[in-house]
Formats: structure tokens, sequence, C-alpha cells
């Protein structure tokens, strides 16, 4: 009964995967990536009921809080030019209307 | 009688939160620009994840299961509007230009107001 739902997810993993790798923004391979964070989240508590280890719950639990800090760290380095800043909305590091690649 | 109905809620609810993350992944795909791609994936992020998590939570025989997929259910609820919110904010503020017709979000943007015509 688990294998309709191990496939759906993981050919989601691929589309985000492809999304990733032909973005053509900075953003949408950034999205694609949170995406296949959150998709890779639900593989593992799946995982865990097929083989019967709920174990595999805190790895998802660990995955989930890396994944949301990574995409806004990623994030806050791209808008303010480093990680260490207040967040305060200062100068922008590239002029307004030319989107990163 | 009411295993088999919780067994039955519960395999609704798997299957048809693997559906929707199938849905999202064709949406983050085939949608035109950023700003509905963001759409694509909050659908995979909270409906996807959080009917196969309600539904795998059904089917959990210990406390402690229940407890670790309702923590990571919170964590879902509030952290994937807000990785959604980053990623748009992020973008309008860079300057990506949303995919709009002649509304009035698009006239309003201070790109236009020059006349730099960028759609893409």
């Amino acid at each position: 009964m688990f294998v309709p739902v191990v496939i759906a997810v993981v050919l989601t993993m691929g589309m985000a995967l492809v999304r990733a790798l032909c973005g053509p923004t900075l953003y949408d391979r950034i999205l694609a990536l949170n995406m296949f964070g959150t998709v890779t989240v639900m593989l593992l508590s799946v995982s865990a009921f097929v083989a019967g280890r709920p174990d595999f719950l805190d790895i998802a639990m660990v995955y989930a809080l890396m994944n949301f800090i990574g995409t806004t760290a990623v994030l806050k380095y791209f808008r303010y030019g480093d990680l260490g800043g207040t967040g305060h909305d200062v100068e922008p590091t590239r002029p307004e209307g030319e989107a990163l690649r | 009688m009411i295993e088999a109905l919780l067994e039955l809620l519960s395999w609704a609810c798997v299957l048809s939160g693997a559906f929707f993350t199938l849905v999202g992944g064709i949406g983050i795909l085939r949608m035109p620009d950023l700003f509905s791609r963001l759409h694509a994936s909050g659908v995979a992020d909270m409906l996807g994840a959080g009917l196969l998590l309600v539904g795998l939570m059904l089917q959990a025989d210990s406390f402690w299961t229940v407890a670790k997929i309702g923590i990571l259910l919170g964590f879902f609820a509030l952290t994937s509007p807000t990785a959604a919110h980053v990623v748009a904010k992020c973008a309008l503020h860079t300057g990506v230009q949303p995919m709009t017709g002649e509304g009035p979000f698009r006239a309003s943007r201070p790109a236009d107001r020059e006349g730099a015509s960028s759609k893409p």
C-alpha cells in the first residue's frame, strides 16, 4: 500500500531537482531545493513506517530543521551580502531591476 | 469496527497526501514564473506533507511516534509559509518581475515607471 506513495514522492523529488537544475533565476532553484527537502522529510517518515523503525522520524525532524535554516541563510546571504548583519533594509547588494541568475 | 474505520481514514489521508505532493511537483515543473511556482510549492508543503503525516499519525502505535509526527506537523505549519514568504520577498526586492497583465502592481514597480519593460 505504501508503494504508490513512495513512487509519487520519488517522482516529485525528481521534478523538483529538474526545476533546481534549469530554473531561470536563483530563487527558483532555492524554492525547488526547499521543496526537495520537504519531500525528503516525507520520504523519511514513510520509510520509518515501511521499515518499522520509528527512529527515522528523528532524522526527519533534524532534516526539516536543517532545510529551513539552510534556505533562510542562503536567502539572507543573497539579500544582504553577509550573514552576521541585523537584517535591516540597508543598501541592496546589486541595483534594482537586475535579477540573479 | 472502529479500527477498520481508522485504517480506512488513514489510508485515505496518506494516498491523498501523495496525490497532492505529485500535484505540487508537476506544478513546480510546469508553472510559468517564480510566484506561481511558490503556489505549487505551498500545495506540496502544507497539503501534501500535512495529509501524509496525519495519515501516518493515525497508523502509529506508540505515543512517542504520534508526538514526533505532531512536532513535525507543527514545524511544517510554521516554516513552510515563512520560507515561501522569504523567497517571495527576496525575489521582489532584488528585482524579479512577477508575470502579470497590465495590472496596477506592475505599473507601480520602479523599474516600470522608468519605462524599462522587461517582460519575461
